[in-house]
């Protein structure tokens, strides 16, 4: 067993989460809420890493975190090091992998709210920040769970991405999938199925998880 | 137009939902917005909640103005004191029934919010299932919770969006009496939305006609309904007087409650209304029949005496619809076309119209004490 590799998946699944379940609380509200000009797009924007090859994103990443590119310029700048083959890489790889894991389930739960239980709480004086956390929230809190659950385990099992942007760098870059790759390569079956087992009992309790949190949502029905 | 306590309202827009009105109402007031659906009465009350907003829109709340297109005035739905009770009535789904009426009662001290709540609760009587949420709770019992938590935030006026669609007839009696006790309680204008026409009848004092956006109708019930030429009305709920009257005696031993109006006094049966109280009566047209002389020895109760004050003859329609002014209270009576050329009834001939104590009937009784209305 790999610790300093599932130690760094637990920490880039847990970075992925403080960065963008924030994000994704407003994008997933806009969505389900607004209705404005090129929702569709960004809709299908939020999609595209369900569909596209993880070797397609890691290399528009790959180039767009390059020394050359601005944003690589500036973290170089700021930071000293480059943002390719770096954790701070990884973590930001990761959030746009993960951007419909965890839109998805909070734009669901959002628009599960009827809109006059919405305009319901306008209407008994409550501002929309009020509104936000004394009924909303607590409607959609389960879609937000569901979407916290679901980017963590697949940030665990993130290995394409992972592979093209961060390499494979001991305690820097190597997570958990990475590592049973790597330990297959080298014919350590036993090291290899130890940390595949780990895993895939991880998956397991989260789609159990989900599970009964998505019957929670259905059962919040006025 | 605008009245100090009143509520005015104006809006104008083609697109995308034609809608031009234009109404006042003041307190105690109860405005039907009645029409069919699609005809813009939900937008009306959305529009004065703030939720909406039209291309050209004013609404002004006493002193305060909630919109104005001209000048650009908006107040968001949170800063206008509306109490709104929407269809579905829209109760936070995750909150007991004293916890959704909290909601709006946040201009109150934390403390004092949850007696207030019960308070309200009480006031639509509704006091034992203060702790259960909305999905343990009857029809009827959601809409007294979504009436008191529209109560909670004493608003300046009150909105009712179709308030009885989605309850049975029995609990619908009801609430109607119910509302109309609050209406009189409260001195805010009540705007009531509905394709019911019996609500109406029922509940309010003034109405609002629509058709495809537009007013068709304005004006109070009782003018409207002594109009001898509204073929719609006969259709929907046959035609019939309604007018307001005060309880002076009472004979339980006879079944009997003598009524006074502004023409004079009925003789009703019912034993169940209280000295003293309002009620809201209906004649219907076709249980009037006209006399040109007093007639004697009939068992019914009531001999008006009054003046034919229009004849109204539709070609479409076999009767004859005969409008008679019995001091302020213009009453219909439907006859047939030989009646009216045998008696020679004529527009300023003196008649008697006789009426059957069982004909009247009672619509809303105010109510002696709150736990015998329900």
């Amino acid at each position: 067993m790999d610790w300093a590799a599932l130690s760094l998946s637990l920490q880039l699944g847990l970075a992925t989460l403080i960065v963008l379940l924030p994000i994704s609380v407003a994008l997933g509200r806009t969505l389900a809420v607004h209705r404005f000009v090129g929702k569709g797009v960004l809709e299908s924007l939020v999609a595209l890493p369900l569909v596209l090859p993880p070797t397609v994103l890691g290399f528009y990443l790959l180039l767009a975190f390059g020394a050359r590119s601005p944003l690589g310029q500036l973290f170089g700048s700021v930071t000293g090091h480059s943002l390719a083959f770096s954790f701070e890489g990884l973590v930001l790889a990761s959030i746009f992998v993960n951007l419909p894991f965890a839109v998805q389930p909070v734009q669901r739960a959002f628009e599960s709210i009827p809109t006059d239980v919405r305009e319901a709480a306008a209407c008994c004086g409550m501002t929309p920040w009020r509104a936000l956390v004394a009924i909303e929230f607590p409607l959609a809190w389960p879609g937000v769970v569901t979407a916290a659950i679901l980017t963590f385990a697949h940030t665990l099992g993130e290995f394409g991405v992972v592979l093209m942007v961060g390499g494979n760098i001991p305690a820097e870059t190597r997570t958990l999938s990475i590592a049973i790759y790597d330990r297959m390569q080298a014919f350590d079956d036993r090291a290899a199925g130890v940390m595949a087992a780990t895993l895939l009992a991880l998956a397991l309790a989260t789609l159990v998880a989900t599970n009964v949190l998505s019957r929670r949502v259905g059962r919040r029905d006025v | 137009m605008s009245r100090d306590a009143g509520l005015s309202v104006e809006i104008a827009q083609d697109e995308p939902i034609p809608l031009h009105v234009a109404f006042t109402t003041g307190p105690s007031e109860v405005l039907a917005i009645f029409g069919p659906s699609g005809s813009g009465k939900t937008t009306i009350l959305r529009t004065i909640a703030g939720l909406y907003r039209p291309a050209h829109a004013s609404v002004r709340s006493g002193a305060e103005t909630w919109t104005d297109t001209v000048t650009g005035t908006f107040a968001p739905p949170h800063r206008r004191a509306v109490g709104f009770v929407f269809q579905e009535y829209a109760l936070f789904p995750h909150l007991t029934a004293a916890g959704n009426v909290i909601t709006a009662l946040g201009h109150h001290p934390r403390a004092e919010r949850r007696t207030r709540a019960e308070a309200l609760l009480n006031l639509v009587h509704l006091s034992v299932q203060m702790t259960r949420r909305p999905h343990q709770l009857s029809g009827g019992e959601r809409q007294r919770v979504a009436l008191a938590r529209a109560l909670a935030r004493e608003p300046a006026v009150l909105l009712l969006d179709e308030p009885f669609a989605a309850v049975d007839r029995t609990v619908r009696r009801r609430l109607q009496d119910e509302i109309d006790e609050l209406r009189r309680a409260l001195d805010i204008p009540l705007i009531l939305v509905t394709h019911d026409f019996a609500d109406v009848v029922r509940l309010a004092t003034n109405v609002l006609m629509l058709e495809r956006g537009r007013s068709v109708a304005c004006g109070s019930v009782t003018t409207l309904m002594s109009r001898p030429d509204l073929s719609w009305l006969r259709e929907a709920v046959g035609l019939g007087t309604v007018f307001d009257a005060s309880v002076t005696r009472t004979y339980p031993d006879r079944g009997l409650v003598e009524l006074t109006f502004d023409g004079g006094t009925l003789l009703a049966a019912d034993r169940d209304v209280a000295m003293g109280t309002t009620v809201r009566v209906r004649i219907p047209a076709r249980e009037v029949i006209l006399a040109t002389r007093e007639p004697e020895g009939l068992s019914l109760h009531n001999v008006l005496s009054g003046t034919v004050s229009a004849i109204h003859a539709d070609p479409a329609f076999d009767h004859v619809i005969v409008q008679i002014a019995v001091g302020r209270v213009l009453l219909l009576a439907e006859v047939t076309r030989d009646a009216i050329g045998r008696l020679g009834m004529a527009v300023g001939m003196p008649v008697y119209a006789l009426i059957k104590s069982v004909s009247i009937d009672l619509l809303t009784v105010q109510a002696r004490d709150a736990t015998k209305a329900r």
